[in-house]
């Protein structure tokens, strides 16, 4: 429990506590911040997570490792499909089980499907915390049109339960494929138009530019990934530097920002949407035929022994360890989701800024609470 | 990079010179993991007490390059070697082996300049769980701490702040350990 503690008249010393969340429409979810205020600058900031944590990682150790491909996509709920991807990458690794090439195309196309859904959230959102409501319309009418395509496609809207070991659940359809490149077209001119409607915006500039500057030297040290490193000049994108799927055949590039600070990371995201257009395109051309499952065993037995796997979510790495002792049941499921890192850098980042400053920066993290609480 | 982890593995060889001469491990040679394929599917609990060593992996086969293993005391060391040759964080993993009355403790480095991730392992007792902190070195390993710290009860000295970090702050009993019992509902 906090102390309260009377407020007396001012002093040049004076400080108070300000308590930011745990309800917040700017913590996007549960997350509470603990501020120690002097005037309008944040002296101290202790973060306060926990508030929906669902122990993801004892459940895994409780249920077959099929019955926890549901668990993944309820970790970050915004790009379901990358988790799902490194659960079901880390048992294939470790049963070596190949998927076929036509379920690898499948899989990027739907993955990057969901990093435009996920960022669009995060566009629109973030413009809402500053001040902006237009743009939050906008970015839900095109991220409307993807969620369609993958509700057809998998049955669920946001917690996808679609890739499975060995390839996915079922196979494109050719009304997937139309809508999908039809979304490409008319979503390219619209990212075009989101850029003139808001990054050149003079406000909204005045807002994020040199605000919130996290180098890649802080970057490091708290292992903030995604678009975070990326935004200060980093090319590391585990799409590249620990390539997995079909991505090494894909021609694509690393959007970098070397500003390091909420610009930076602003810029990355909206060209990131840009690149997996560009990816998915590539991936229907290229698109092969063929079966969509590998053939798996009916029950997964998992050998012995401990295995990673990491895919770049839309807020950075994310990562599941497994270790098994051959048994039907998982001994270890350990998760590392990028906004843990991302966020953890927060206390140390936040310290001497102005609140609406910070609130700039926090932003700009793209924080999914579920995805630091797990 | 491969270059690097080449490096870094006979900095780490000279640097714990015991972990050759004791336990020379025939996978050092062959520079790739021969556990996970020699391994049969119902093997028991996979090497009851790792060995010191340092061996190159398959980042294709396990997902990291370079496996560390070495004593609880000397993590500290070896994380500080990590950060000059500039990884960054990734992970802090705790793993209970109660058959074993040990708990394994994985951190996991990775470099931003390319396919490059070093995993550092140790074990410590499960009835005398301690383990410096490195949240001096890498201010990150401060959460990850925590949550391993209020998970598997094991203690972090020179930690800045053991508190709870997910779990309520009232909470009692460590919730990944394998023995551990919820106390039944209230209601």
């Amino acid at each position: 429990m906090m102390e309260l503690q009377p407020v007396h008249a001012t002093g040049p010393q004076e400080t108070f506590v300000l308590n930011l969340g745990p309800q917040h429409p700017a913590t996007h979810g549960v997350l509470r911040i603990k501020l120690t205020m002097d005037g309008e600058f944040i002296k101290d900031a202790v973060i306060v997570a926990g508030y929906v944590h669902r122990e993801h990682e004892k459940m895994g150790e409780n249920r077959t490792w099929a019955q926890f491909l549901p668990n993944t996509s309820r970790i970050d709920y915004l790009s379901a499909m990358m988790y799902t991807h490194a659960y079901v990458g880390a048992v294939e690794r470790a049963c070596g089980i190949q998927p076929p090439s036509r379920a690898e195309y499948i899989r990027v196309i739907t993955s990057e499907l969901n990093r435009i859904s996920s960022h669009l959230v995060w566009w629109g959102a973030y413009l809402l915390d500053l001040g902006g409501m237009t743009p939050l319309l906008y970015a839900f009418d095109d991220r409307e049109k993807i969620l369609d395509l993958l509700e057809a496609l998998t049955g669920a809207r946001l917690t996808y339960c679609y890739y499975r070991f060995g390839g996915v659940l079922e196979d494109v359809d050719d009304n997937f494929i139309a809508g999908t490149r039809a979304f490409v077209k008319e979503f390219r001119p619209r990212l075009r138009m989101f850029r003139r409607l808001v990054s050149e915006n003079i406000i909204f500039r005045k807002r994020v530019e040199n605000i919130g500057i996290i180098d890649a030297e802080m970057c490091r040290k708290y292992g903030a990934t995604g678009p975070m490193i990326r935004g200060a000049g980093v090319p590391y994108d585990v799409r590249r530097a620990e390539p997995y799927s079909v991505y090494p055949e894909l021609d694509f590039e690393v959007a970098t920002d070397p500003a390091a600070d909420s610009m930076g990371r602003y810029k990355v995201r909206m060209e990131e949407m840009e690149q997996s257009l560009r990816i998915i395109e590539q991936a229907l051309d290229r698109l092969p035929d063929g079966p969509v499952m590998a053939k798996v065993p009916r029950v997964i037995k998992v050998p012995a022994g401990e295995y990673c796997y990491a895919t770049e979510a839309a807020r950075g790495r994310f990562e599941v360890r497994i270790v098994s002792t051959g048994k039907l049941i998982p001994h270890r499921i350990r998760l590392r989701t990028p906004c843990f890192g991302n966020l953890s850098l927060f206390e140390e980042a936040a310290r001497g800024m102005m609140l609406a400053d910070g609130i700039a920066m926090m932003g700009s993290l793209d924080l999914v609470i579920p995805d630091i609480d797990r | 990079m491969s270059q690097s982890i080449k490096h870094l593995h006979e900095r780490f060889q000279k640097l714990f010179p015991a972990m050759d001469a004791d336990n020379p491990s025939p996978a050092d040679e062959a520079g790739t993991d021969s556990r996970e394929e020699a391994e049969p599917l119902e093997a028991e609990a996979p090497a009851a007490v790792p060995q010191l060593r340092c061996r190159r992996t398959e980042h294709a086969k396990a997902g990291y390059d370079l496996d560390l293993a070495v004593e609880p005391q000397q993590v500290l060391e070896a994380a500080g070697v990590l950060d000059e040759g500039g990884f960054a964080i990734d992970m802090i993993t705790g793993i209970d082996w109660p058959d074993d009355n040990q708990f394994e403790l994985i951190y996991d480095f990775l470099h931003f300049q390319g396919p490059a991730r070093v995993v550092v392992r140790t074990r410590v007792p499960r009835d005398r769980p301690e383990i410096a902190s490195l949240s001096a070195i890498f201010p990150g390993a401060n959460w990850h701490e925590r949550e391993t710290a209020e998970f598997y009860g094991i203690q972090f000295t020179g930690h800045p702040n053991p508190i709870h970090l997910l779990l309520p702050d009232d909470f009692q009993g460590f919730p990944l350990r394998k023995d551990f019992k919820p106390e039944p509902d209230p209601s």
